[in-house]
């Protein structure tokens, strides 16, 4: 089934004014601590399941693979996730870049939130992405990949 | 997701996207942004390429080196989700006296083992285990046939037992299938071929005909459906 009806209603659901861009300037990416934070609403087991209209996050160490995905939306294929994590969450592939030098370092935390939220995401601008960014910024990162389903 | 981007590079954190929907990343244009039009639910786009998903990130932090932005890529690469059902193979009957999708979840059950051993996780559990589907499976029949869905004892809300359901199929198919499947390839096997997919749908679709408030019955399966 073509994912088009799902993309046209995506871009068609009401979105909130962010204001101008912000830029980072970043440093060499050989030299910077990369996290992945997806909003693929992704947990470690034994950690809080993601309620619906959940905005806070959950954090995933490094070493983790035994995530569950709990993510609400029926609208997207779960099997790619299911069959590899890494077409989600590229823990893997993010080592093999540290290892070969290209990036610096893998961050000791990663994070997940939901991707579906409330049209006007305030507590996620306000409240839970601000602290997420704390959280990073507490973990020396630079660089943040962000992945969505 | 570009809300995050836009609140992580404000307080210092340089980011890249992946974007799996254009037109949002074009209205709230995050400050560096790849976008993959690869079946959603797949950002690095092919489970099971190492490759692939390298070259992905690659493109990806390449545009760290951007001096200005906010700048948004495709990926040149176009993969177009399948509706073809995935071939796997159904159970034969084997208790004629249960309901076709009690019997069959029941079947799977060995499949489903398979698959939990080997990733050692399992995404089912949002509102019952793998033990409760054959009995959820069992209540979502009755109400395909007639029953009072507030009566039926489902053991949770509609929309997570459907999630888990789905889910407990999906992961079994994954353990039969032959490499990982194209996107929606499984979807398709679920709600077109399995006979817990087509009670599932006749379930919510005899949710919406009694007046069953709409969050219930219309996230128990995809929109499209």
């Amino acid at each position: 089934m073509s994912d088009t009806p799902m993309r046209d209603y995506a871009a068609g659901t009401p979105m909130p004014e962010l204001g101008p861009t912000p830029w980072v300037t970043p440093k060499p990416l050989a030299e910077s601590r990369v996290a992945i934070v997806t909003t693929a609403a992704l947990h470690v087991v034994e950690d809080d399941r993601f309620t619906n209209d959940d905005t806070s996050f959950r954090m995933i160490p490094r070493e983790r693979r035994d995530l569950a995905l709990g993510h609400w939306s029926p609208n997207f294929d779960r099997a790619g996730f299911a069959a590899d994590l890494d077409v989600v969450y590229p823990i893997d592939r993010l080592e093999e870049l540290a290892a070969d030098g290209v990036i610096g370092s893998v961050a000791p935390r990663h994070l997940a939130f939901a991707g579906n939220q409330e049209d006007t995401l305030t507590a996620v601008r306000l409240d839970s992405g601000p602290r997420a960014a704390a959280l990073l910024l507490d973990d020396a990162v630079d660089v943040v990949l962000l992945t969505p389903v | 997701m570009c809300v995050l981007a836009h609140v992580f590079e404000a307080a210092g954190l340089a980011t890249v996207s992946l974007i799996s929907v254009r037109p949002v990343a074009e209205r709230l244009p995050p400050p560096r942004a790849l976008y993959g039009e690869f079946p959603l639910g797949r950002p690095l786009g092919k489970p099971g390429d190492a490759a692939f998903q390298h070259d992905v990130l690659r493109r990806a932090f390449a545009l760290l080196e951007r001096p200005s932005g906010p700048v948004l890529e495709d990926h040149p690469e176009v993969i177009e989700s399948d509706g073809t059902p995935l071939a796997c193979a159904l159970p034969p009957r084997h208790d004629a006296s249960l309901p076709a999708a009690v019997d069959e979840a029941r079947a799977f059950r060995a499949a489903y083992d398979r698959a939990f051993a080997a990733r050692g996780v399992t995404s089912v559990g949002r509102a019952i285990d793998a033990d409760t589907v054959p009995e959820a499976l069992d209540a979502l029949h009755r109400i395909a046939e007639g029953a009072d869905w507030q009566e039926v004892g489902l053991g949770g809300d509609p929309v997570s037992i459907a999630h888990d359901i789905r889910t407990y199929y999906e992961e079994a198919a994954i353990a039969l299938a032959d490499g990982p499947p194209a996107g929606g390839q499984t979807e398709a096997w679920f709600y077109e071929q399995t006979a817990a997919g087509r009670t599932l749908l006749a379930a919510r679709a005899a949710m919406q005909g009694a007046g069953a408030p709409f969050p219930l019955w219309f996230y128990m399966a995809r929109a499209t459906r």
